[in-house]
């Protein structure tokens, strides 16, 4: 139909031996590699079961691929399920599309929407840090704008191994330029994220890449493939040899050291190439030029094809062959399989054509027509004209196997949960004089997870878009999405694998309650969640249960805090070897702010204002920053109280929209003494702190009232003229708050009753001082 | 309520009457991304913004041009190379060497783009240190009398953000020379050089003042609550950079006058 087709030289094809669907029909017993492709036995005779036939090499392609653990969720299935059982219609209100598209959509007022979703992009960034970083933000963003969304953020939370370990250097130098790299070239600020280093991610780092953007309501799009001849069309980057098997070998399995290095298996990004794409789309969407469409990634024309035709009329006819190629040696299988980046596939309907095509032409963006919509049910794919996939959409993109995976509490889970930090030999010269527990603080705040994180967060573009109202390292970043009204949004992600490798159940709820505690604390409403499962092996009943349990536990949370999970990811097989990730289930929440303006941030600035502490504290320190700095991991994490995260966040929701706190800053890793030091470095502004009321109140020490992790607390900085108001609302509500001091903008140092003065130079010195020391 | 504007269509209407028929162009090229940025700028300074495409070939009807930050066509060969030859930059060209003094204002991506083309001396190559770099950076403003920093005063510190991989100015020393002594060095960083370009220079201008590049981005730095103060609060105001286009547009609105 177009020129560019004619790119393609006929005579390539001639060097494949093709095998065809007849020819399969007629050669039952030829050999095919499916084991080699990542398909079990039981999956491949599953697959002649389904064709009546055996597949060809094209199908054995396809199925391996969109059967893999990565893009069928064969072991979570059945688990995944609570996430849509368990939602009140109260949570339903404003979910405008749910889990099963590329991203939940969710309705923010006024005709705007939002669309988010956090995914994994573990193993590539493992084999090849920077590419894998870049194309993970580069798959997530084509997620947001396949569902009609202008992009507008993007947050990497990442775990690397120990911080001291040589190898961790090459991952979170690649991972951090790639993140930057790429996501600053596309002009999405990065308005946050976490950084955590364990030596359990050493072998398996975790590179989560979440995207967020908004639409008005009749932009929303879907990616289905509907209207009898309505045609299909390719755009954006060619088709090239990279990423091929990335989902199905990469992602599906353990490394270990017996089998050749995977980095073809990675993808190789251009992010100029992804910009255009992002304004070449909303052109489209504007125009109201697509009926469907879907991006490519995972198991990218496989993927593409077979889900919009199920999705849609149920049938699609396409030529491989009119499909542009960076490679022209690669095999139709190969094509079929490959996951090159920044391509798109959309549904348009032939009156639109011209238009589309002067669109693409803006832009400079090449496109090829594949072929059309059926209404046969038939996914038929052709080389040059010879049938070589003949199924059913459906059984490739959604009748994958689905297995009950066996999954039983560890053997070992018992004796860890009774090896608590208290008493233990890592415990034993606990900190208790004023010089001790200054030194402490400061050890704290200078420790690998809870130092200053500039060093990575000043080589990612925070400003772009000029709608940025709060970013790292305050506790939610926000985005204004309404410039004339103020309407934004307050994101954050949270996980603790400490806590949830002590309790799979109570862990992921943590990360969840975190998550949530911190867009309440920037004074927005959370609305929904996605999450992103990292855990080990499904095949190792132990790490089935971590996933089993936290999945539960999630979708029970979620219940309770009224807001649903919609959308997320799972990424399984994290381990070397026998030996899992700790489970780290990432939890994003996403909130909404009327107006902007109203958005707390975390430090303190005006002298004199009253500092309160609210929510109690327990001697909660197994699991903390605290022991992992003295090497202990045992005992029970933090106890989760859903209702009082639920208080306290509408707390710090109506204090901010009320004008009654002028900071806050929630407390989770590293306690209270975390919380201080952030909150006065934020603006380099001090306070005078006493904690005796709480000790008294708690019946705690100093040490723990610093250094324990009890969950819903939150430090918040109180004008005096609304001092009265405030602790009236607190009283009505029966929630704790105690006022722990003031601050002191002119000292210039952090003054805690019991503890040396600690000047704020010296804080921030040792706070900033770590990532440099060992990163350069 | 706003619509989010295509790139393209970055069309913002002017706030303040007596500005509003000053009609400031924003060049969008393909991998161009604070676009829409410069076009808030120039509105909250009172003006009327007018989307540039790289490929039309007549400036149409604009006072001034703003070349924004970004990476045009990508920038894998060196920054601004290829932009250089777009269509509407040999436009922009003639117009700034014209008698008429077109004021252009090239904003990171920009400067590396007048750079390219010419209009300003000298080259920027990759940072010292190798890295992207986003920090608020107070600079000093050398010199007050170019069109694009009338309304401030010299020797005035400002703090705008900056961010970039590519910002180390050089030149040789007789350029620098040339530069210092001509009053051309606009901007100098204060307190700390974030990429190790010389003599520490952030902006500069051509011999007319008309034509200005500098590395940081002063359009972000325009509106209260989304500016280094409400970001970073270590210093400076959120608007410290709303002065390049107010310049900009009284300088236009007199001369029409």
């Amino acid at each position: 139909m177009t020129e560019i087709n004619s790119v393609v030289e006929p005579v390539e094809t001639k060097k494949f031996n093709i095998d065809t669907v007849e020819n399969a029909a007629k050669t039952p017993d030829t050999d095919l590699p499916w084991a080699e492709l990542g398909l079990k036995q039981n999956e491949f005779d599953e697959v002649v079961k389904v064709l009546g036939r055996r597949p060809t090499g094209a199908e054995l392609a396809m199925y391996s691929v969109m059967w893999s653990e990565h893009c069928s969720y064969k072991s979570s299935k059945n688990h995944l399920r609570q996430f849509g059982e368990k939602v009140t219609d109260e949570m339903k209100k404003d979910m405008l599309v749910g889990i099963g598209e590329n991203a939940g959509v969710t309705n923010l007022g006024d005709g705007w929407a939002v669309t988010f979703k956090i995914e994994s992009h573990n193993s590539p960034s493992f084999v090849e840090p920077y590419q894998g970083a870049a194309t993970g933000i580069g798959g997530i963003v084509r997620d947001i704008i396949s569902m009609g969304a202008r992009p507008v953020a993007v947050m990497d939370p990442l775990r690397f191994g120990a911080i001291d370990h040589p190898d961790t250097a090459r991952v979170m130098h690649g991972a951090v330029a790639g993140i930057g790299g790429y996501g600053n070239s596309l002009g999405l600020p990065n308005i946050g994220g976490e950084m955590v280093f364990d030596s359990v991610y050493q072998g398996n780092p975790l590179v989560n890449a979440l995207a967020v953007g908004v639409m008005r309501h009749e932009d929303i799009r879907l990616a289905n493939a509907s209207g009898k001849g309505n045609k299909v069309v390719l755009f954006g980057a060619r088709t090239g040899g990279d990423g091929i098997g990335g989902a199905s070998v990469l992602a599906s399995e353990s490394f270990d050291d017996t089998k050749p290095s995977k980095r073809p298996a990675v993808q190789v990004g251009d992010p100029f190439a992804e910009k255009v794409l992002i304004e070449c789309c909303l052109e489209l969407f504007k125009g109201s030029l697509v009926e469907g469409i879907q991006d490519l990634g995972a198991a990218g024309i496989s993927c593409a094809t077979s889900e919009l035709a199920s999705n849609g009329d149920g049938g699609m006819e396409v030529e491989l062959t009119s499909v542009l190629l960076r490679d022209p040696t690669l095999t139709p299988g190969e094509i079929l399989m490959s996951e090159s980046q920044e391509r798109m596939m959309a549904v348009v309907t032939p009156e639109n054509i011209a238009a589309f095509e002067a669109v693409m032409d803006k832009w400079a963006v090449e496109y090829s027509w594949l072929g059309e919509v059926t209404d046969t049910g038939r996914l038929i794919i052709t080389w040059d004209g010879v049938v070589i996939v003949d199924v059913d959409p459906r059984t490739v993109a959604h009748d994958g196997p689905v297995y009950d995976r066996p999954y039983a509490r560890p053997s070992w889970q018992d004796s860890v949960q009774a090896d608590s930090f208290t008493g233990s030999v890592q415990d034993t010269g606990r900190p208790s004089a004023p010089a001790e527990l200054a030194a402490a603080v400061t050890e704290l705040v200078a420790s690998p997870n809870m130092c200053s994180k500039d060093w990575i967060t000043n080589q990612y573009d925070r400003y772009v878009g000029g709608n940025t109202a709060l970013a790292f390292p305050d506790d939610a970043g926000v985005v204004r999405v309404d410039e004339e009204t103020g309407l934004g949004v307050a994101l954050a992600t949270d996980a603790n694998g400490r806590y949830t490798y002590l309790d799979p159940y109570h862990g992921a709820q943590l990360a969840l309650a975190e998550a949530y505690r911190n867009v309440a604390t920037s004074g927005a409403v959370p609305m929904a969640v996605s999450d992103c499962l990292n855990f080990g092996s499904p095949e190792d009943p132990d790490v089935m249960w971590q996933l089993a349990e936290a999945i539960r536990g999630l979708s029970d949370a979620c219940m309770v805090l009224g807001i649903p999970v919609t959308g997320g990811n799972v990424s399984l097989y994290n381990q070397t070897g026998t030996t899992p990730i700790h489970p780290s289930p990432v939890v994003a929440v996403l909130g909404k702010l009327d107006d902007v303006a109203r958005r707390t941030p975390s430090g303190w600035r005006e002298d004199g204002q009253a500092i309160y502490l609210l929510g109690t504290t327990a001697a909660e320190l197994d699991g903390s920053e605290w022991a992992n700095m003295r090497g202990h991991l045992g005992g029970l994490p933090p106890k989760v109280d859903l209702a009082a995260e639920r208080e306290l966040g509408e707390i710090l929701i109506n204090a901010s929209r009320d004008g009654m706190v002028d900071s806050a800053h929630d407390l989770s890793e590293g306690g209270l003494a975390a919380a201080l030091v952030e909150s006065a470095l934020r603006y380099g502004v001090g306070a005078r702190i006493a904690l005796q009321d709480v000790l008294d109140r708690d019946g705690v020490d100093l040490f723990t009232a610093l250094f324990s992790e009890s969950q819903g607390r939150a430090v918040v900085g109180v004008p005096r003229s609304e001092e009265v108001r405030f602790k009236d609302m607190c009283t009505a509500r029966g929630f704790a708050h105690t006022r722990i001091g003031v601050v002191d903008a002119a000292s210039g140092n952090l003054e805690i009753n019991g503890v040396d003065t600690m000047s704020l130079a010296a804080l921030r010195e040792a706070h900033e001082a770590t990532l440099p020391k060992y990163f350069g | 309520m706003t619509e989010l504007p295509l790139i393209g269509e970055a069309i913002a209407v002017a706030a303040e009457p007596r500005l509003a028929g000053a009609r400031i162009g924003v060049v969008t090229f393909p991998g161009t991304l604070d676009d829409r940025d410069a076009a808030r700028a120039v509105r909250l300074a009172g003006g009327t913004a007018v989307p540039l495409w790289h490929a039309d070939t007549t400036l149409g009807d604009v006072d001034a041009v703003v070349i924004p930050g970004g990476f045009s066509y990508g920038d894998y060969l060196r920054a601004g190379a290829i932009a250089r030859f777009a269509p509407l930059m040999s436009k922009i060209i003639d117009a700034a060497n014209s008698d008429a003094k077109l004021p252009v204002l090239g904003i990171c991506n920009g400067f590396q783009i007048l750079t390219e083309s010419h209009l300003l001396p000298g080259s920027m190559i990759k940072n010292d240190h190798l890295k992207f770099m986003c920090r608020d950076q107070v600079l000093r403003v050398e010199n007050s009398n170019t069109a694009w920093t009338l309304d401030y005063t010299a020797g005035q510190e400002i703090t705008v953000p900056l961010k970039n991989q590519d910002g180390q100015y050089i030149a040789d020393d007789k350029v620098l020379d040339a530069l210092e002594a001509e009053g051309r060095v606009v901007f100098r960083y204060v307190g700390f050089n974030p990429n190790g370009s010389r003599r520490d220079i952030a902006g500069i201008s051509n011999a007319a003042g008309n034509v200005v590049g500098l590395m940081p981005h002063p359009e972000h730095a325009v509106e209260v609550g989304f500016g280094p103060e409400s970001l970073d609060g270590i210093g400076g105001s959120d608007t410290d950079g709303l002065g390049f286009f107010t310049s900009v547009l009284n300088k236009i609105v007199g001369g029409n006058k």
